[in-house]
């Protein structure tokens, strides 16, 4: 747990502090999104949802974050379980990795937006909702061979399940 | 027991089934702790939103939300300011000569407003003291020489005078009407290149053409010679059958050719009418509007767009 704990920090340091500067209209890529997807892609549904509920956690209270705490933390688990059904015990396929980056950046972004409609949180239009949900889909995926398999690698090394 | 496959991964080819252990999930009961530990998570998680959406900013995650920040906050700002020079890898390309000209174009800019800002005092004063002047302008509808009067002629030479400071070079000539924003003053005797002699209507050699203003009578208006209360004008109407009512206001009839007395501008009230013994006529005393021992700022009246060493003010008030 300590590795997944390590990187969840880094990431979410990356994505909080070091991206902004480096951003297209305020929209940054999702990193923890992306540890997530990496960790059910190696250790499957319940470590990922586990990981996922914590670093959507840590999401929603790190500053400058002001939305309802949870929201972050909902979507992460929804990521985590989705993701982890695609795990194999094989290595999975380059397609493979990328469709799953994809659907699960579609799928977390989504239900973050629908827990803010729920909830009356601070939601943008519907026609910035597409632009957001899509242009964070493709830096998502953009970034995918960049970070993903050096964090499966990780995943795969330092923190094998225990048989 | 034959493995039942999870629904989901029934979309991806050449499936196998995961070997078991703690992370596969296609055993029954691997499925039922799965959506056990799915049912927890979820439900933190609406906790979680239940306990911040209500309370707004009490919340009670408030206290997590200070001790993740007093952990993040400084990560941020470390990491801040280490991408800060990198993203400002650009400005360093900006050549030395560009930052040159922005040093001379900014100190050019710094002077010319500290100069505004010196003479802006001077400039103020200067506009209090023209706009009667040029309200009187425009009620004229000519333009104006301003002037300071500067020197009286002593009232043992029986001569009343003054000398204003606007001359030759400021467009001024002889025979031009005087005036400031109380009134008629006078008309100019002589003018040097820098100064010229006002002859005052009070003087016994000033005879004013004047129109009564209620009935349009005209007559002639004569100084007495006198200061301050005493400095009063002696009307004798043309036809001298009308005899104008006490409070009447005179204004100037106007000579030929604007010289030396324009038309309409305000001279004086009747205060009195008297029947005049010796030439059985009658005759009124006016009482002139301007205050002739405190004359300051006057006015003398030129051709529109004459060229002067000064403002000179037109008459829709602005100052050319």
């Amino acid at each position: 747990m300590g590795v997944a704990g390590g990187l969840v920090l880094v990431a979410l340091v990356l994505q909080v502090a070091v991206f902004p500067h480096l951003t297209w209209e305020g929209i940054v890529p999702n990193f923890c999104l992306l540890v997530v997807v990496a960790s059910a892609l190696v250790r499957g549904p319940a470590f990922a949802a586990t990981l996922g509920f914590f670093a959507g956690l840590l999401l929603d209270l790190a500053p400058p974050a002001d939305h309802v705490a949870g929201r972050w933390a909902l979507a992460l688990v929804v990521v985590g379980y989705v993701a982890g059904l695609m795990r194999q015990d094989t290595r999975p396929t380059a397609t493979t990795v990328i469709v799953t980056v994809a659907a699960a950046s579609f799928i977390g972004t989504s239900v973050y937006a629908l827990s803010g409609v729920v909830l009356g949180d601070a939601v943008a239009g519907s026609g910035d909702l597409v632009r957001i949900v899509l242009v964070s889909l493709l830096w998502d995926v953009l970034l995918t061979p960049l970070v993903l398999p050096g964090v499966m690698r990780l995943f795969t090394r330092l923190e094998p399940a225990s048989a | 027991m034959r493995p039942s496959r999870p629904r989901a991964t029934r979309l991806l080819r050449g499936y196998r089934p995961l070997r078991p252990g703690p992370d596969s999930f296609d055993q029954r009961a691997d499925r039922s702790r799965l959506r056990s530990r799915m049912v927890a998570l979820v439900l933190a998680c609406l906790t979680l939103m239940t306990l911040d959406h209500h309370a707004g900013a009490h919340s009670p995650l408030e206290p997590a939300r200070r001790a993740v920040g007093s952990v993040f906050g400084p990560v941020e700002s470390v990491s801040g300011d280490a991408v800060r020079p990198v993203t400002a890898v650009g400005d360093w390309f900006r050549t030395r000569r560009s930052m040159q000209n922005d040093i001379a174009s900014l100190e050019a800019q710094n002077s010319r407003l500290r100069a505004q800002n010196a003479t802006g005092d001077y400039t103020r004063n200067q506009l209090a003291e023209f706009q009667g002047l040029t309200s009187a302008a425009g009620t004229l509808g000519r333009a104006l020489v301003p002037a300071h009067v500067v020197a009286y002629g002593p009232a043992q030479s029986f001569s009343r005078t003054v000398t204003v400071d606007a001359g030759s070079d400021a467009g001024v000539r002889p025979d031009q009407t005087v005036l400031d924003d109380d009134g008629l003053v006078g008309r100019v005797l002589r003018v040097t290149p820098t100064t010229a002699t006002v002859l005052l209507i009070v003087d016994t050699e000033s005879v004013v053409g004047g129109r009564v203003g209620t009935d349009m009578n005209v007559g002639f208006l004569r100084g007495q010679g006198g200061l301050g209360d005493h400095g009063t004008l002696d009307l004798e109407l043309v036809d001298q059958s009308d005899a104008p009512t006490k409070g009447d206001t005179i204004v100037t009839w106007g000579s030929h050719g604007g010289a030396p007395y324009v038309s309409g501008v305000p001279i004086g009230r009747v205060t009195a009418v008297y029947a005049s013994l010796r030439e059985s006529t009658q005759r009124a005393v006016i009482q002139p509007f301007v205050d002739f021992g405190a004359l300051d700022l006057v006015g003398i009246v030129v051709p529109s767009g004459t060229s002067s060493d000064r403002g000179v003010i037109e008459a829709d008030g602005t100052l050319q």
